[in-house]
């Protein structure tokens, strides 16, 4: 066969120094798909991973449903704690992106893909937003999961469209999140145990299983500065009403996401290294 | 005249304390098949590293094909194909999807992609493995796919780090076979590593022998082995002149080894 040699660039800018929007929609596009061929190919993960979402919402949630411990406002316990259960689901599958790349890094994959014309916000980008397709997957499980147990979510397809964007940015912050800790520690045994030492306070410091007002003065504090309790509170809004700040929610989202886009492709070099 | 492939000016590179790469200037004319040659820890590695700008370099110090790597990096980039010494093919993916990636993150359009990405696994001899997952795959064919990887952006410069480490001697022929096919099909440039003498003896045009950072003797393997003067003598014994020793093991060597095997183990 005949290989085309690519025309030599030596008069030519280097364009790409800039990120050029269609340059970075283009990497992201790359990575999510061979993320949904990943998923394609094993769809068993998804199901070992919907195991404990499912545990806590038919036992956490269905026994704190009967015992009316927690104040929700007439929401029934269980449609309360279901967005909770959704946000929780995809937090935990982004924080595995931090190890992840740790691995990849120790198999020369990190180098092969930071060798490509991808610079390394393009590339931190396409991986948030893999991210977000495998935690979309396993909001479509919990979704499913809680619909099983009579929770009644919204049908309305404008407010299913603002989870899939809510459900993407969170997925995509978190990835970020685990990915500069990956930079700062370097090592996959490091990352493993700081990944279950953050995933748990994480969880427990937002409003995913309770509403702020029961939490302390200095729980509370910690609440406001976790995005999940933002991605919780919309998540609960557009999928069972309850009142919620939408444009506050995908703000925080939205500049937290970028943060960490920012802060992961900073580190980045120092793990190609 | 025409700017050579690579070129490097005085690189010199530390990690912490230590020296990786102390004083290298190379010279890869265009179209040749050029052989790093050294043992583990040598800084063969890190000299790659810098020419594919994973590592930062001064401005003026490295050039591919007339490029400033420190200025240019996603123009050169956009020039070379690269294999890390790692199998590190994605083994939850097919052949075809391990390709196609590539050709994505080359920007290879969209209408050429398919056929691209079937005439780079075709060249490898992966026609038949292409819809298989690469898990399934013998660490030759792994290497081969990677092979593929790297030419389906039609490189000008393919760079190959330790291409047949790990493989055993049949997948290791069979590897150096298809980049003699690929460089006499297309006149690409190849720049690799080894520490594998007979085999830089065999496929590589020029060597260049590095040794504790520096890069000593350099020319064709025949020009090396004429000036030891000695009927048998073969290229491991130029590089035992030339370093004062045996092959031994150099610093970090523990890491390369363990990652490999980590590599080998994880891909079956």
């Amino acid at each position: 066969m005949s290989v085309p040699l690519a025309a030599p660039l030596a008069g030519s800018v280097d364009v790409d120094r800039r990120m050029s929007p269609r340059l970075v929609l283009s990497r992201v596009v790359a990575l999510c798909v061979v993320e949904l061929q990943k998923l394609s190919h094993d769809r068993s993960e998804l199901l070992t991973r919907a195991v404990q979402p499912a545990l806590w919402l038919v036992i956490f949630g269905v026994t704190f449903t009967k015992l009316h411990a927690i104040p929700t406002g007439g929401v029934p316990y269980l449609d309360f704690l279901a967005p909770g259960v959704l946000a929780q689901s995809a937090l935990f599958v982004s924080i595995f992106y931090g190890i992840q790349i740790i691995w990849e890094r120790d198999a020369g994959v990190l180098a092969k893909l930071m060798v490509t014309p991808t610079p390394r916000a393009a590339l931190v980008t396409g991986k948030a937003f893999a991210a977000g397709v495998r935690g979309l997957a396993q909001a479509v499980v919990v979704y499913a999961i809680a619909e099983l147990l009579g929770v009644r979510f919204t049908v309305n397809p404008l407010k299913l469209l603002g989870v899939v964007v809510v459900v993407l940015l969170g997925a995509a912050f978190f990835c970020c999140l685990s990915v500069t800790i990956a930079g700062l520690v370097l090592s996959r045994d490091r990352m493993m145990g700081i990944g279950q030492a953050i995933m748990m306070p994480l969880f427990f410091a937002s409003n995913a299983l309770y509403p702020v007002t029961l939490m302390p003065g200095w729980l509370q504090v910690v609440n406001h500065v976790n995005p999940l309790s933002y991605q919780v509170e919309a998540l609960r809004g557009l999928l069972i009403g309850t009142p919620a700040r939408l444009p506050l929610d995908f703000g925080v989202l939205i500049v937290a996401t970028a943060v960490g886009i920012a802060a992961a492709s900073g580190l980045l070099a120092r793990l190609a290294r | 005249m025409t700017d050579p492939a690579v070129s490097v000016r005085d690189l010199h590179y530390k990690f912490g304390e230590t020296k990786a790469v102390d004083g290298v200037d190379l010279v890869v004319e265009r179209g040749e098949i050029f052989g790093l040659l050294g043992p583990n820890g040598a800084g063969k590695t890190t000299t790659i590293r810098a020419i594919t700008a994973l590592l930062p370099v001064p401005d003026g110090v490295i050039s591919v094909f007339g490029l400033d790597v420190a200025k240019r990096r996603m123009a050169v980039r956009r020039l070379i194909g690269y294999v890390p010494q790692q199998l590190s093919a994605d083994g939850s993916l097919s052949g075809v999807e391990n390709v196609s990636l590539f050709a994505r993150l080359f920007d290879v359009p969209r209408r050429e992609r398919k056929a691209r990405v079937s005439e780079s696994l075709e060249m490898m001899g992966l026609t038949d493995a292409a819809d298989r997952l690469a898990k399934t795959y013998s660490g030759g064919m792994i290497r081969r796919l990677e092979l593929a990887q790297a030419l389906v952006s039609s490189p000008q410069l393919l760079i190959l780090d330790e291409p047949t480490i790990g493989l055993d001697p049949i997948a290791r022929g069979s590897v150096w076979d298809r980049i003699a096919d690929v460089r006499a099909e297309t006149g690409m440039t190849v720049l690799l590593t080894t520490h594998y003498m007979e085999e830089a003896e065999q496929s590589c045009d020029r060597v260049g022998l590095m040794h504790r950072g520096r890069l000593g003797k350099l020319g064709t393997p025949r020009e090396l082995i004429d000036e030891l003067d000695h009927p048998d003598a073969t290229l491991e014994d130029v590089f035992r002149a030339y370093s004062g020793g045996p092959l031994e093991e150099e610093q970090k060597g523990l890491r390369d080894v363990r990652a490999t095997r980590r590599t080998a183990g994880r891909l079956g």
